[in-house]
């Protein structure tokens, strides 16, 4: 064999150069070079990420990966965040755990979201890990408080505890005790899902007090303004900070003892909470408001003058989420005062009211596209939309990388010509060359679909609902868009021939959504049978896809490449295409 | 990365796709019969629209058929139980009416003629659902499109997360009228709870703020809950073992009977149907299909009456 320079390093030296290679990718990369270099990467890789727990199956990860430290899971389609994935889905962690167990004794961060976590995986967790640090839990749910006892008991070292948008099972707030009065190294504590009206507050004062390390700290809503002032004095250095009620009776003691918490916090940068507010006591922030550089508001019901005062107190402001009432006049204000926005995201107030309730249209945005020159993220909703302004916003904002836009009523074409969209959506993808995710809404044709097949070559995922004439839509997005990774798409006319004649692109995506359009139960059946590396699976609350003929269209269908096969623990309403699987009528 | 080479699986090979500029020729309404891709499924002839709508006409007498045999299996058991309350009516929470889940037709997200066609152009997605009372729930997980105010409601739209849409419901935003107006003018928020079946192997969640009446939500709560009640879940190799055994099947054929509670702000278990609808929305905070046996100890008068 020839003695290359490459070949002759000791493992050693490539393990320890693999060592500052971090990106998932690029190690995937090095892992292709050789055999060789495959088997040291495999051994030192201690970082997972799967976008799809359904991929792959945990032993699948454990024989390739022997010593991971650090695992990442997802679960459910991103659409069942708006209800439209059934309760029982699917999504389990618990054999994922009870697996890593076994093979990971030193495993110490785990990362989920959108799955179902159940006490007994916390518990597992909790007596399986010795070095356990990490959890976080984003928008999970299948938990109780009694679950969280079991962490916050045996993980002497824990430094984050990450609950965000997660259903939990408030049974006791009495979980915040179980920590153990040596444990001191928390970093970072989110609790601001939590309805419990009891967090014990006592314990999470003196939790508080005894970790002097932690810099992120997001209180529930049930915890009062009076009580933010003792756990900010107790916790200066902290750097993130959600607040829970903002309410409270305007007195001047209050505010005072508000105001000089605040402004003791010198590493302040990132503030979130603010359920309930209390307009008067929004000036106790001032002091540290030229700091911000993240203010979420989005459950602040206050009006655009507070919000207009708030925002031009904060001039190094990146990122703002907030709700509609900020108004056109208020994003007016912020794109003056904020020239370092990277990211906006605007949420309605009253999202199913028929007439609008506030003063926010496109004018508010365009603003902001004219103002905020770095601006790379939106998220943005309102009733009225043009093609010109969308025009100008893709103009302005070449550096776009996430665009997503909802037209509250679907089907709403351009407001001043009654034309669709397209022409403006288009004019985004062609403007926008590193757009990576984008979300379409109001009247569509299949034109925008050959915008965004044309110009959306670095697009990764689309989100499409009410839009559209024809599988030619479909069609031009999955032979055009090369880095397309997940596709969702609802109460579209999209059938079964582009899908069919895109089969193989199904196999380079993570996955693919599809619900009220028209696909039918035949088609699904032969890409079932003719891709074994899909995973097809129709869903159906109602009754069995069989017992209809085959040219009858599918209720929902959630396609995913997998090496892991079909999978076993699916409910009644889900049917797995693959012929494997037996489906009894 | 390279763009991924087609398969020809079904007798469709590139050529045949129209090319984006005849395709941009056209107005905005493209006009499919140039455009259509033809399937040539192997042995088969590509069904054409029409045909298309008449498979699923005549499907929908099919389904009606299929659909007897669901319903008779729920004729034979499932007697649910409700104690009255206003709109209860006399039907049981989940007696089996004129054919179960008979929708006339499946729906496919809830228009009563389904996104599958309209006509034999281009297909209208169907947007928003009709506010038809009978149809009480889609195919949806039960979230029904009962329009409560003057909009009916597409399930999933807009897309915001249930966490915020929580939040916002639970407290009403400010405005100028003050708190006695604020929650009127909220009109359809959402307040999703949570519901469990004794036997089920997990909850479901419902929005009661879509129901008008204890009728609607019972008929609702019906088609979600009755898949368990008919042993489906033993027939997809669900390894769980909470699912129903054949045991307790024979049970509910037999006429064991399952009541309606809820767990009231206060934290007390309480009958579903004593009290007016609007309060039981503004205090419920789950619910639970419990077996009838298991249900006498609960503090209501109209324990265990069937309907009024």
């Amino acid at each position: 064999m020839q003695k290359e320079m490459a070949y002759s390093f000791p493992d050693e030296v490539l393990k320890h150069v693999f060592s500052f290679i971090q990106s998932d990718k690029d190690r995937n990369a090095v892992s292709l070079v050789c055999k060789s270099w495959y088997e040291i990467e495999r051994w030192c890789r201690r970082k997972v990420f799967i976008g799809n727990c359904y991929a792959v199956s945990p032993r699948m990860v454990i024989r390739r990966f022997p010593e991971v430290r650090s695992i990442e899971l997802k679960g459910k389609p991103h659409f069942a965040d708006f209800n439209l994935v059934p309760d029982g889905w699917g999504g389990y962690v618990l054999q994922w755990i009870a697996e890593m167990a076994g093979a990971y004794p030193w495993l110490g961060e785990i990362r989920l979201k959108r799955m179902v976590v159940t006490d007994e995986s916390l518990e597992l967790i909790a007596k399986s890990f010795k070095n356990f640090k990490v959890l976080v839990l984003f928008s999970c749910e299948g938990f109780s408080t009694d679950g969280l006892a079991a962490i916050a008991a045996s993980c002497k070292n824990l430094r984050e505890l990450d609950l965000r948008e997660s259903e939990v099972d408030d049974l006791s707030g009495h979980w915040l005790a179980q920590f153990p009065e040596t444990c001191t190294s928390l970093v970072s504590l989110n609790i601001s899902c939590l309805g419990s009206d009891e967090v014990s507050f006592s314990a999470l004062e003196r939790l508080v007090d005894r970790c002097p390390n932690l810099r992120s700290l997001q209180l529930n809503r049930a915890v009062t303004l009076d009580k933010i002032a003792n756990i900010l004095r107790r916790a200066p250095q902290l750097v993130d900070f959600g607040t829970g009620n903002y309410a409270a009776e305007l007195q001047p003691d209050v505010f005072s003892n508000l105001a000089g918490a605040f402004s003791s916090c010198k590493e302040l940068k990132s503030l979130s909470g603010f359920w309930d507010v209390v307009p008067a006591y929004l000036p106790a922030l001032y002091s540290i408001c030229p700091r911000l550089t993240s203010l979420n508001l989005s459950y602040a019901t206050i009006q655009s003058p507070d919000l207009i005062k708030l925002v031009s107190h904060c001039p190094r402001l990146q990122r703002l989420l907030v709700l509609d009432y900020v108004e056109d006049s208020g994003l007016e204000e912020l794109a003056s005062s904020c020239k370092d926005l990277q990211e906006l995201r605007v949420f309605p107030s009253d999202p199913f009211g028929v007439e609008p309730n506030v003063s926010l249209t496109e004018q508010g945005l365009v603003a902001v596209s004219l103002g905020c020159p770095k601006l790379q993220s939106v998220l943005y909703f309102c009733r009225r939309m043009s093609n010109a302004a969308l025009v100008t916003i893709a103009q302005n904002c070449p550096n776009l990388t996430r665009f997503r836009l909802c037209i509250i009523e679907p089907k709403t074409p351009d407001y001043l010509t009654l034309d669709p969209l397209d022409a403006g959506f288009g004019a985004i993808v062609e403007h926008c060359k590193d757009l990576r995710r984008l979300s379409l809404s109001g009247l569509l044709t299949d034109h925008v679909f050959e915008y965004i097949g044309t110009y959306g070559k670095k697009l990764e995922m689309l989100s499409v609902a009410f839009a559209g004439d024809s599988d030619l839509g479909l069609h031009h997005v999955l032979s055009g868009c090369e880095s397309l990774r997940k596709l969702e798409i609802r109460d579209c006319p999209f059938g079964d021939k582009a899908l069919l004649a895109n089969a193989a692109k199904l196999e380079t995506m993570r996955s693919l959504w599809m619900s009220s359009c028209a696909v039918s139960f035949g088609a699904c059946k032969l890409l079932g049978q003719k891709m074994p590396k899909l995973n097809v699976e129709v869903i159906d609350e109602t009754e069995p896809p069989d017992s209809r003929p085959e040219s009858y269209p599918v209720d929902k269908l959630y396609i995913y490449r997998s090496v892991a096969g079909p999978r076993f623990d699916m409910p009644p309403f889900v049917w797995s295409m693959d012929e494997a699987v037996k489906i009894l009528h | 990365m390279s763009k991924p080479i087609e398969h020809d699986y079904i007798g469709l090979s590139e050529q045949q796709l129209p090319s984006m500029e005849k395709s941009s020729d056209k107005k905005d309404g493209l006009h499919l019969k140039d455009t259509e891709l033809r399937l040539g499924l192997p042995g088969s002839e590509s069904p054409e629209r029409e045909d298309h709508d008449q498979n699923v006409l005549s499907l929908k007498s099919f389904v009606s058929g299929a659909k007897r045999g669901f319903s008779d299996a729920l004729d034979g058991g499932g007697n649910w139980v409700f104690s009255g309350g206003s709109g209860g009516g006399t039907e049981g929470l989940f007696s089996p009416r004129r054919g179960g889940k008979n929708n006339g037709g499946k729906d496919l997200s809830g228009s009563d003629s389904g996104s599958v066609l309209k006509d034999g152009a281009a297909q209208k997605p169907s947007v928003v659902q009709e506010k038809k009372p009978q149809v009480a729930a889609t195919s949806s997980h039960g979230n029904g499109n009962i329009a409560p105010a003057s909009k009916a409601q597409v399930v999933g739209w807009p897309p915001i997360r249930s966490f915020r849409k929580n939040t916002l419901a639970a407290h009403p935003p400010k405005n100028d009228d003050g708190d006695g107006n604020a929650e009127a003018k909220l009109g359809s928020g959402c307040l999703y709870v949570k519901v469990s079946m004794d036997g089920a192997p997990y909850l479901r969640k419902v929005d009661l703020k879509i129901y008008g009446s204890y009728k609607d939500l019972s008929s609702a709560l019906e088609k979600m809950f009755s898949c368990f009640t008919i042993g489906q879940c033993g027939s997809h190799g669900v390894s769980s073992g909470d699912g129903l055994t054949e045991s307790r099947l024979i049970d509910l054929l037999h006429g064991s009977e399952y009541v309606l509670t809820y767990e009231d702000k206060d934290g007390d278990w309480m009958l579903v149907g004593d009290v007016p609808w609007e309060m039981f929305t503004d205090s419920c905070k789950r619910l639970r299909i419990m077996k009838s046996t298991e249900a006498i100890g609960l503090v209501t008068r109209q324990c265990l009456l069937p309907n009024k």
